[in-house]
């Protein structure tokens, strides 16, 4: 009875028009299901055994890609509700959690992004443990250290986003370091030096920590500011990278394994 | 009781807290063998388990634990033992595999390929699943942090930057922030990806040793827990207003009265040392600060290129030494500064607070 359902759905044209293979239980099915599907064909058909072993690779590379798609998913989902303003942000953080049913999608986001943090300097940790660095992964190796950075920059811009004390004075403790940059921060040693006909060229209302909250403090631009930097402008590089990320993984040879000398 | 919390709020202060971690972390590296032991990983985690639900009763220590955002950093003192425990059982097993002249473990499998429908594709499928619902577990039991209303008018003490930022908040302690804020961050995302070009040993790539790498292996560890994990756990859990230290046990008092004792080296060298004034012109007032650092910048570099790392030279060649070496020097200036701070009270090396240039 139940054999017969499953003969007629897997037979039947639509099914066969979105899978154009047979189940997956021989070899060659193996392989196409992997190689005809948009998503599964980031791996190669086939791969070493010791390099797929969990206790190899700890699958944090796997752990912060996943983490990084429920973010995704759930951050599109606070953007339903969200209001990047200073009159509304922090009454809809609030709303959130009070009067959206189910109203964890702000928890999901927040644990989500901590753990992402965690699991990419897992990642690469291991992936300097093992030597995965050394040639010929030497560019992938970086590609994954500016990912790494851009994860801490998009948690950091999110960070502002609750507009409550606790965002904007770690954003303030944060940003104001770029104060101190040298020659383009205010209070960076050089800066002083930069001078027009004796008016100063850096200064307070110009200098690189300006350019970063789009102010003097932290104020309703800077929340403009980190929102679309934190739902736009990194996502979008983050995704050509880890795209790059990917690509070069299989061009470099798959995942690690003993280079014989 | 009391007397136990006293000793270890004491031992906690960064002094003894960052000396101890590195005479453990060192002792690990030599003792690796008996570290890679499972009864090490027992010891090691309910160590730590036990110290927690131990501390637990500590009106003060439960009241830094159960901040919401501190919560990573507990997961973080699980994972991180663990995972490094995991890397010493392999490393050790490959190196004594080595040694006897078998194939690693990383080799030694059968059958060596297989496919990755189901091989690869289900595991990575459980695991989905299984961080779905562990997300959703925690996202229920516990609330994200919500404060009051941002209000710029009113600064909280202490104001502290996101957690996993402390580790480079905690070295305004020793640094300016163009030096902890911009410069060192700079140097720490170059020098990560400088590695590849720097480490020139073709071994232990693609599997897991110590033996065939120790010198990236340390330095890299070293890096890693103490000056940035152990930095990151001492300004959340140890840093209280003013920024002034609070040992676990502590009540996180405002008023608490920490007297500023530093000195410049200017000062040792002009008024302690040669018992007149300092001098009127910037340059002869910091030349001892700018002597020193640039002895360690551009003297040192050359000095070890002929003794500790002539190795390294011969290897490395001009340039790619010259890298690394000023990106290893930077690292170790902070443990340096640290330990010059905590005997002598070193405030700054160089001090031109005219023109915001303190080293």
């Amino acid at each position: 009875m139940w054999k017969s359902f499953v003969d007629y759905v897997t037979g039947s044209q639509i099914w066969t028009s979105v899978f154009r293979h047979g189940t997956p239980t021989t070899p060659r099915n193996q392989a196409l299901a992997v190689l005809s599907n948009v998503f599964l064909h980031l791996h190669p058909a086939r791969a070493r055994k010791g390099g797929i072993k969990l206790e190899y690779t700890w699958c944090m590379g796997g752990v912060s890609f996943f983490l990084f798609l429920e973010l995704a998913i759930t951050g599109i989902l606070l953007m339903f509700y969200y209001r990047p303003t200073a009159e509304y942000a922090f009454v809809d953080m609030i709303a959130l959690r009070e009067h959206v049913p189910l109203g964890v999608m702000r928890e999901l986001h927040r644990w989500g992004a901590h753990l992402m943090v965690i699991a990419v300097w897992l990642h690469m940790f291991r992936v300097f443990l093992t030597g995965s660095y050394k040639p010929p992964r030497e560019f992938n190796w970086g590609v994954g250290v500016i990912l790494l950075t851009l994860t801490l920059m998009l948690s950091f811009t999110g960070y502002l986003l609750p507009w409550d004390q606790l965002a904007i004075w770690a954003v303030t403790v944060g940003t104001n370091m770029a104060r101190a940059t040298p020659f383009l921060g205010h209070e960076g040693p050089g800066a002083a030096f930069l001078t027009l006909e004796g008016v100063n060229l850096v200064h307070a209302g110009d200098d690189v920590r300006f350019g970063l909250l789009a102010g003097r403090f932290v104020g309703e631009a800077t929340l403009l500011r980190f929102y679309v930097l934190h739902c736009i402008a990194f996502p979008f590089i983050i995704v050509i990278l880890i795209a790059i990320h990917f690509w070069r993984v299989r061009k470099d040879g798959g995942i690690s394994g003993p280079v014989a000398l | 009781m009391d007397a136990l919390k006293a000793v270890i709020n004491w031992l906690c202060q960064p002094e003894p807290l960052i000396t101890i971690s590195c005479i453990v972390f060192f002792a690990v590296f030599i003792k690796l063998h008996i570290f890679a032991k499972w009864q090490s990983l027992v010891a090691m985690m309910s160590s730590i388990i036990l110290f927690t639900l131990a501390s637990a009763g500590d009106e003060n220590f439960r009241e830094i634990l159960t901040k919401p955002d501190n919560v990573p950093i507990i997961i973080i003192f699980l994972l991180l033992p663990f995972f490094f425990w995991l890397w010493a059982y392999q490393a050790c097993d490959n190196d004594v595999r080595t040694k006897e002249g078998r194939p690693l473990r990383e080799i030694d499998v059968e059958p060596k390929v297989v496919y990755v429908w189901p091989h690869l594709v289900y595991p990575e499928l459980i695991c989905i699943v299984v961080m779905t619902l562990a997300l959703i577990v925690w996202s229920v039991a516990i609330d994200a942090p919500m404060e009051e209303p941002a209000n710029p008018a009113k600064t909280p003490n202490p104001s502290k930057a996101p957690w996993y930022f402390l580790g480079l908040q905690e070295m305004l302690v020793y640094f300016d922030p163009w030096l902890a804020g911009v410069v060192f961050p700079s140097l720490i995302v170059g020098g990560l990806m400088a590695i590849p070009y720097i480490d020139k040993n073709p071994k232990g790539n693609g599997y897991y040793t110590f033996k065939e790498r120790p010198f990236a292996i340390i330095v890299f560890c070293f890096g890693f827990f103490i000056l940035w994990i152990l930095l990151v756990f001492l300004g959340t859990f140890l840093r209280g207003p003013n920024w002034n230290f609070f040992g676990p046990y502590e009540y996180w008092d405002s008023h608490k009265v920490v007297p500023l004792v530093n000195v410049n080296l200017s000062e040792y060298f002009w008024i302690k040392g040669l018992g007149q004034a300092l001098p009127e012109n910037i340059f002869v007032r910091e030349a001892p600060g700018f002597l020193m650092t640039g002895f360690y910048l551009c003297v040192l570099p050359f000095i070890m290129a002929k003794t500790v790392f002539k190795k390294f030279y011969m290897e490395l060649g001009f340039i790619r030494f010259n890298v690394f070496i000023i990106l290893f020097l930077s690292m170790m200036s902070m443990p340096i500064k640290m330990v010059l701070r905590w005997t002598l009270n070193l405030k700054y090396i160089v001090a031109i607070p005219e023109y915001f240039f303190n080293i």
